[in-house]
């Protein structure tokens, strides 16, 4: 890429930000002896308003996110037998994890999903963005197709997973039509309950996650930048080559996140599209959870962990998304 | 003149794809609506076999395809529930970090950490935890610790975008007027955010209510409807699955449907009342 995107935002600098800087210090000075007061009030609600209003969010994240992830650290270490788990301190769950040629062969396949829905929900995403942003140029056709894109979003990813069924099945619709077609003589096996399935299937699920972000980033994008780089006699390529994709990288990593971590963590997609033909680290675990493993679900989940936070750890190194949010 | 030349470029093709990509976003779900009318001896594929309700009147016997009108009345109390929480917690959360305090930044990154830590380790941790403390799951204990651990993110994340567009100006002068903090809060703050908040509680209701795998080990004894409709894939093979998916999808665009519609009124009340309360937002 040309542009490292350490730069500050020139988008972000141009716009006015609204409100915040309003009428605070005119107030004051039509008012001089309020100010102090005023000051004083606030200094005294800001000095422990915010604790108080932060108290019942941080006791639920401590107690449903910290609290369940240290209990996953501790149980990796523990004991089981077929019915019950026993508090030791044991490597044996990392080492049979670890030693196991499946565990290596499942993570290296739930890479690939991920690396491949990734570059696909990243192509479609910045495209579908691309033309909501700056294709569509009245505001409420723009907002309209927003919500026909996110409305998907809002129903079960079950049965969007589901609803692929009587469309890639042997007896689908698509096999119906292609042999009605001439196109093909036999019924294609691949589409359903295959790698093909799973992947259309979080393509499906996933693409939005992408198309939010890097749309919201797009929108931020100054139109004046975009006349200048024409005016200076860049082509329409050159223009998204390197003016809209550089300052649409933080949307760009906030979407990937959200679509590697989803997938990495998956396990009925997995399940359901490829009809048990293929595995993913989530349907390790899930299986374990089911046999009543539970360390040995614990000890992967601490390795799934660790992997998805480097991987977030080694996409923000790349692009800096906190002037985003 | 000047859309015109910009439209002559790649303005067809990416139409063109944008509609593509409609058509599979929407096409799937419409097949299972479609398929959801198979007559009685209809299979689970085209061609249709007449057409009837038989597998919506099949769906509301409840021996014959499980408990779904349990399920569908737990996951129906648990989004609201959630909806509520969610709602409540994030506001007060985005009223704090308009101000510096110590521990932003932790509260900050467990935010964010709950929303990239995998579904799957959530319910399995939950799970653990009240194993270990010999409490038992429920939906409405560990199920919706589960759940608020996803919808909580979004709420705050939601509630920074709002408050960094909230204008304070309209703070200042109900405080310049001697209102009260509670006060400003409940007659300037809230009405001026009620859209947004509308918007924090959709997303509440409709993540908890389609969610799956933070459900799978904290739900307890009884199921949610995603947990009764997973059950569903593996043992029922007639229309009747399509015929809930085209239930529980119709109730989704409905409840989307009310929230935009609250939205409207919301706004509308305001127009006829010539408040100017959200022109900032």
């Amino acid at each position: 890429m040309l542009h490292p995107l350490i730069a500050p935002d020139p988008a972000y600098v141009l716009l006015p930000k609204q409100g915040n800087s309003v009428s605070v210090g005119s107030v004051a000075q039509e008012a001089p002896a309020a100010a102090p007061r005023v000051a004083a009030r606030r200094a005294g609600v800001a000095a422990w308003a915010p604790y108080l209003q932060v108290t019942p969010l941080t006791a639920l994240f401590l107690l449903f996110l910290a609290v369940p992830i240290v209990t996953i650290v501790v149980v990796s270490f523990w004991d089981y037998d077929t019915v019950r788990v026993i508090p030791d301190m044991l490597l044996t769950n990392y080492r049979e994890l670890l030693e196991s040629p499946v565990t290596w062969r499942t993570y290296g396949n739930t890479l690939r999903y991920a690396t491949m829905v990734w570059a696909l929900t990243l192509a479609i995403g910045f495209a579908v963005a691309y033309f909501l942003a700056f294709h569509v140029q009245s505001v409420t056709w723009q907002m309209a197709l927003f919500l026909l894109c996110t409305i998907p979003f809002w129903t079960s990813n079950i049965i969007r997973m589901i609803s692929w069924i009587p469309f890639l099945g042997r007896n689908g619709l698509l096999n119906t039509t292609l042999i009605d077609l001439g196109v093909i003589r036999e019924p294609l096996e691949f589409l359903l309950f295959s790698d093909f399935a799973v992947v259309l299937a979080y393509v499906h699920l996933y693409a939005l996650f992408m198309v939010v972000p890097i749309f919201n980033s797009m929108m931020r994008i100054d139109r004046s930048l975009i006349e200048a780089a024409r005016d200076a006699g860049a082509s329409g390529s050159q223009i998204v080559r390197h003016v809209v994709l550089p300052l649409c990288k933080p949307g760009i990593a906030i979407g990937s996140i959200f679509v590697v971590t989803l997938v990495m963590g998956d396990f009925v997609t997995v399940r359901l599209m490829s009809g048990g033909q293929s595995a993913s680290v989530g349907l390790m675990m899930a299986n374990a959870m089911s046999l009543l493993q539970y360390p040995a679900a614990a000890a992967n989940a601490v390795v799934l962990l660790l992997v998805v936070l480097a991987m977030v750890a080694g996409m923000l190194r790349i692009v800096d998304i906190r002037r985003e949010l | 003149m000047h859309t015109a030349t910009r439209r002559s470029r790649s303005f067809y093709p990416l139409a063109v794809f944008f509609g593509l990509f409609v058509v599979f976003l929407y096409g799937p779900m419409s097949t299972i609506i479609i398929l959801s009318f198979q007559g009685p001896d209809g299979g689970l594929t085209f061609p249709m076999n007449g057409m009837s309700l038989h597998w919506f009147r099949n769906l509301f016997e409840t021996q014959a395809v499980g408990d779904f009108g349990g399920a569908f009345q737990r996951s129906l109390a648990l989004g609201l529930i959630v909806m509520v929480v969610t709602v409540a917690v994030s506001f007060m959360a985005g009223l704090a970090f308009r101000h510096r305090f110590r521990g932003a930044s932790v509260v900050f990154y467990l935010a964010v950490a709950s929303l990239i830590v995998p579904s799957i380790l959530i319910s399995l941790g939950i799970g653990l935890m009240f194993n270990i403390l010999g409490w038992q799951p429920a939906w409405y204990s560990s199920g919706l610790g589960a759940h608020l651990s996803w919808t909580l993110p979004f709420g705050l994340l939601i509630m920074f975008a709002v408050f960094n567009r909230f204008d304070r100006a309209y703070e200042e002068a109900a405080r310049d007027l001697g209102a009260t903090p509670w006060q400003t809060i409940r007659h300037v703050v809230l009405p001026i955010l009620a859209p947004s908040l509308v918007g924090v509680g959709l997303f509440g209701f409709t993540l908890s209510y389609d969610e799956f795998a933070r459900s799978l080990m904290t739900a307890g004894s009884f199921n949610t409807l995603p947990l009764e409709i997973y059950g569903m894939t593996t043992n029922v093979t007639t229309p009747v699955l399509y015929a809930l998916g085209t239930v529980t999808t119709v109730f989704s665009f409905a409840v989307i449907a009310m929230a935009i519609i609250a939205v409207q009124v919301i706004r509308h009340r305001r127009a006829r009342r010539g408040s100017d309360a959200g022109r900032a937002v």
